[in-house]
């Protein structure tokens, strides 16, 4: 059983990797002025600003946190 | 003849245009030398929830609390002699709450000063972009204040751009230094109610640090994605002093969790443009801490642009956690226990919240109010398996 785990865990992990590694590879370059839908304000690698609460009620409601450009832990009462 | 000279008088005028010195308050590098306002958003939000499983009594008990807050930030820009691009944002946030289970920490008063409060929380932040260079550093303090918690924020940033400014690298570091306030429930209060002295509850400290690295880059026109990596380290009192824990011989005990903790969240997000008219946003984070905590949460969202400056969002997050070690339910720990907790935000649980949102961007401004350039609303259901529900509201209005 715990082999199966780890190698379901490896399965996963080398699937990722291969996934990231083959988009990474097929990037183009993009000039300025070909970048209108990446400049869109809704294509923003980051969080919305009408998030914000959401975001705030799950560091509260939840115990994992971070990894989204907002609260890591701290400065709040919450977990 | 008559060309030639014709020729050399047109050049003449034209060189005189081309060197003539213009009108300063057309000038646009001027004009951004001067500190210029950038834009302002005000966020408003109502949230509710209810349940049956209140820390605060033990893992059994109301939930139910319901929170207003407002937040406004505003940033302005201002070009330096050697064109580098400063902006500085200040905001300001206040949260008013009422929470039924907050009011049990002592019970026997009818409604007691416990069951409200409100947050500030005031920021500052600097930033200073170099385009040539393709580099941003980063400064920023904040600060927050409530009856039974308070902290000071700092951080630095910088980040790096590669040379066709495809990718860029980030690296930020945070540190928060809080003082917990030691309001513990009426019955298990020392014989001076805990408090320091007349007026004040004694409080005691809780720090934490954390670095974040991330890679953004640009795959091809239509699609962008970002990674990043935080590592945190929490130390201190790391409970909350007014948690009841009920144990199996019915004792009652204030909840007791290590002093340390060390969190790794790595997070992936993409957004992809399909034609012209959606997007695809897309948000996975893999979490593991040392207290025992495995999460993932993945959100998804399409936009679908209706029109050039109307847009509707829908949206679902998956979210799901194993629980600390120290959790047990209601009657459960016993004394052979070290560390010990009833909350169920810590507990083994998956949750789902989905909801929608609208955003209007005109040109000539939302109402024909040219400064107002967007109006967002979102709306959002939150349920926990554990069987907590939640709702949230959301207006985001952005003024240029």
């Amino acid at each position: 059983m715990i082999r199966f785990k780890l190698l379901f865990k490896f399965r996963y992990s080398l699937i990722t990797i291969i996934t990231l590694l083959t988009v990474l590879n097929s990037c183009t370059t993009v000039k300025e002025y070909q970048k209108n839908k990446l400049n869109d304000a809704e294509m923003n690698l980051s969080s919305r600003k009408i998030e914000k609460t959401e975001l705030n009620f799950q560091s509260y409601r939840e115990g994992a946190s971070g990894a989204n450009g907002g609260k890591t832990g701290g400065g709040c009462g919450c977990n | 003849m008559k060309k030639l000279f014709l020729s050399v008088i047109a050049m003449y005028v034209g060189i005189l245009s081309a060197f003539s010195q213009g009108n300063p308050d057309s000038d646009s590098a001027y004009k951004k030398r001067k500190l210029t306002f950038q834009e302002a958003n005000l966020v408003s939000s109502y949230y509710n929830q209810n349940g049956n499983n209140s820390a605060v009594t033990g893992g059994i008990g109301t939930e139910k609390l319901s929170d207003i807050s407002n937040s406004i930030d505003i940033t302005f820009t201002k070009y330096d002699r050697r064109g580098r691009k400063h902006s500085f944002l200040g905001e300001i946030g206040v949260d008013h709450y009422t929470s039924a289970s907050s009011d049990k920490i002592d019970p026997h008063t009818i409604s007691s000063a416990s069951h409200a409060d409100t947050r500030i929380y005031p920021s500052v932040g600097w930033t200073m972009e170099n385009e040539q260079k393709g580099t941003t550093v980063g400064a920023g303090l904040s600060y927050s204040q409530e009856f039974d918690y308070q902290s000071f924020g700092a951080k630095v940033n910088f980040a790096k751009k590669t040379n066709n400014k495809m990718g860029e690298f980030s690296a930020k570091l945070q540190g928060y230094l809080d003082q917990v306030t030691l309001i513990y429930p009426i019955e298990l209060r020392p014989a001076n109610g805990g408090r320091r002295d007349e007026n004040n509850y004694a409080t005691t400290p809780r720090n934490s640090l954390s670095a974040s690295l991330g890679w953004t880059q640009i795959i091809n026109k239509n699609f962008q994605l970002s990674l990043e990596a935080d590592i945190i380290y929490q130390q201190g009192y790391l409970g909350l002093p007014f948690h009841r824990v009920y144990f199996a011989d019915q004792s009652v005990h204030v909840e007791n969790l290590p002093s340390s903790r060390l969190k790794i969240p790595l997070g992936i997000r993409a957004n992809y443009f399909i034609g012209d008219k959606i997007i695809l946003r897309s948000w996975y984070r893999y979490y593991k801490d040392d207290w025992g905590i495995n999460s993932n949460a993945l959100q998804l969202e399409t936009v679908v642009k209706l029109t050039p400056f109307f847009s509707v969002t829908p949206f679902y997050r998956f979210y799901q956690q194993s629980a600390v070690n120290y959790f047990a339910p209601y009657e459960m720990h016993t004394a052979s226990d070290k560390y010990f907790t009833s909350n169920y935000d810590l507990s083994k649980f998956n949750s789902d919240f989905f909801g929608a949102g609208f955003r209007i961007a005109p040109p000539d401004g939302v109402f024909k109010i040219s400064h107002i350039a967007s109006l967002e609303i979102r709306y959002g259901h939150y349920h926990k398996t554990t069987g907590m529900n939640s709702n949230i509201i959301s207006l985001n209005l952005k003024f240029k």
